[in-house]
């Protein structure tokens, strides 16, 4: 069995994201960039199926600028075999991600194909959903357990009003919670080796995705700031302040 | 044209983040008709046909609706599409699993997680964790939106008289299969949706001290998160956790006990409409998003909290 494992560079997580003074993003320049964390354990999963037998290859995969490789690499360094990155510039859409991927998917053939259930810098959470409807494949969106049977995976999902269990076929799409698994560092050792492990690198464009954003970004500003609060002095104060100013309790 | 709203119910009743979608759709256009897909839901059809902004209920029956999946109900909703504008549902792990597999079927470019509808096709919706909020015009000619509920009003429950027409499904897919659904056993409300929440940090030193906020939460019946470092230190099990990488929270107050405020922590709770802080460290961050903030010691301040609370003993619900 093969899995194919979608990964993301963003913003760190610990970061506080600064707002361009025009309105047209967010800066990126000097900011530290990390693998989207649910992606993290998105490959971790992959490589604790491979450890158990149960899958023979994990190829990770990136969509993204020049650099985007680096989250190819980290991959690497946890245990994925190899690497694909199809060059991309600017803002992907999840849809075009997800026809890039589509494409990818048809000549690789995975079984499976895994990535995290959303990345923390657009939120948008649709990738997965829409790769799985492009190639007819069922869903396993918030996985916080995974279980293969055969020729059918039980997924634990992560929803609303508490876990779902639903078994998918395979071939599969999951997308990844972050109550799956803990992810593993790398250790200097395996980062040596991921040096030496094969990125084949594409363009998005040879792959005849049409990559034009159909979402025009108008504006991108900061949220509304919080009036500043006050100091109370002691709890009786709290207590009162929150039953008759604000009213809350 | 006319927008369609996918309702999201349990076959016996609507979830109640629906009525906030209906508002958030009858913005976009007041044409608005919901589509109700299950098992046995008629009574969920007719609850949503009295809810006054509904001008037409579609009601689908089948087995294969039962459990909602994503495979059978994307088929449907496409078949659906082909009259309406707008395809809309709400942000939650629902409308999240279903709209996007709509979307790539249709072709269409999603906008998630709406927070305000400025033109049937500009909305501002939060990006990084609601640390930006960006304004997008969707320039596809068929819309497909998820909308953030805690940012809509819930549409009136009664007042109208939808008329219900039933209309045919689609064939089950059988490549996907529910097996079951363990909700979450608690007297406790939900994190997410939660009016009261109260988290503790990595202040608390230990999960066992935990009891102490615990012991509040039952008094305010709060629901109970967790910073990101009291997680990682092992206090508390991670579906608690509020933050960027946890849940993101809007409760009526939330309260922040020996929790520093780091950055990831601020994006999941910092949109709550009163907050209140404890930390004995007054430089601490999260006094910066504080409505009210107390400098103390949490081991003293939650006992006395507690105290203070039984004493007030009218707490409405």
């Amino acid at each position: 069995m093969k899995i194919l494992v979608a990964v993301k560079r963003v913003i760190d997580y610990n970061v506080q994201i600064r707002v361009k003074e025009d309105g047209t993003g967010i800066v990126t320049e000097n900011v530290k960039m990390s693998t989207n964390p649910p992606d993290d354990n998105a490959i971790e999963e992959a490589v604790k199926i491979k450890e158990t037998g149960k899958a023979t290859e994990v190829v990770a995969i990136t969509i993204g600028e020049e650099k985007a490789q680096e989250t190819v690499r980290k991959a690497l360094a946890v245990g994925a075999d190899r690497g694909i990155h199809v060059k991309a510039e600017g803002i992907v859409e999840p849809l075009v991600v997800a026809k890039i991927l589509q494409k990818i998917v048809d000549k690789e053939k995975p079984d499976l194909v895994f990535m995290g259930k959303q990345a923390i810098d657009d939120d948008c959470n649709q990738t997965g959903q829409m790769l799985a409807a492009l190639l007819n494949w069922p869903q396993a969106t918030f996985a916080s357990k995974i279980g293969i049977k055969d020729k059918v995976l039980e997924v634990v999902r992560e929803v609303d009003e508490g876990l779902e269990t639903i078994e998918v076929v395979i071939p599969a799409i999951v997308t990844c919670d972050l109550r799956l698994n803990e992810p593993r560092y790398a250790s200097l050792p395996n980062i040596m080796k991921a040096k030496k492990k094969p990125i084949e690198q594409l363009n998005a464009s040879d792959l005849g995705v049409d990559t034009k954003s159909r979402i025009e970004q108008i504006k991108v500003e900061e949220p509304p700031k919080r009036k500043s609060g006050i100091k109370v002095a002691n709890v009786a104060e709290l207590v009162q302040k929150l039953k008759n100013e604000a009213k809350v309790i | 044209m006319s927008v369609l709203l996918i309702a999201e119910h349990n076959n016996k009743e609507l979830r109640p983040f629906t009525f906030n979608a209906v508002t958030a759709a009858s913005k976009i256009d007041s044409d608005l008709h919901v589509l109700v897909a299950g098992h046995n839901c008629a009574d969920v059809a007719k609850a949503v046909s009295e809810i006054s902004l509904v001008k037409k209920v579609l009601q689908v029956e089948a087995e294969h609706y039962e459990n909602f999946l994503p495979e059978n109900f994307a088929t449907l909703v496409v078949k659906v599409s082909k009259n309406y504008s707008h395809i809309i549902s709400s942000a939650n792990t629902f409308g999240k699993n279903l709209m996007p597999r709509v979307s790539a079927l249709l072709n269409i470019s999603q906008v998630s997680d709406i927070i305000k509808v400025i033109s049937p096709d500009t909305f501002v919706r939060p990006i990084y964790a609601g640390n930006a909020f960006a304004t997008v015009k969707s320039t596809d000619e068929k819309k497909c939106i998820t909308i953030r509920p805690t940012s809509f009003d819930a549409a009136p429950t009664s007042g109208g008289s939808a008329t219900i027409e039933k209309i045919d499904g689609t064939e089950a897919s059988n490549i996907s299969k529910f097996v079951k659904r363990e909700e979450v056993k608690s007297d406790r409300p939900e994190l997410g949706t939660a009016r009261i929440v109260i988290s503790g940090g990595r202040g608390m030193q230990s999960g066992d001290n935990f009891k102490l906020i615990t012991a509040i939460a039952d008094k305010l019946k709060a629901a109970i998160g967790a910073s990101r470092a009291a997680v990682d230190a092992g206090y508390i099990t991670n579906d608690h956790q509020v933050g960027q990488t946890g849940k993101v929270v809007v409760p009526d107050l939330y309260i922040a006990v020996g929790i520093s405020g780091a950055i990831q922590h601020l994006a999941g709770m910092k949109e709550s409409k009163v907050i209140v802080a404890i930390n004995k460290d007054g430089e601490a961050p999260i006094f910066s998003v504080a409505d009210y903030g107390l400098e103390a010691d949490l081991f003293e301040a939650l006992p006395q909290f507690l105290e203070e609370l039984n004493k007030l003993n009218t707490i409405q619900k």
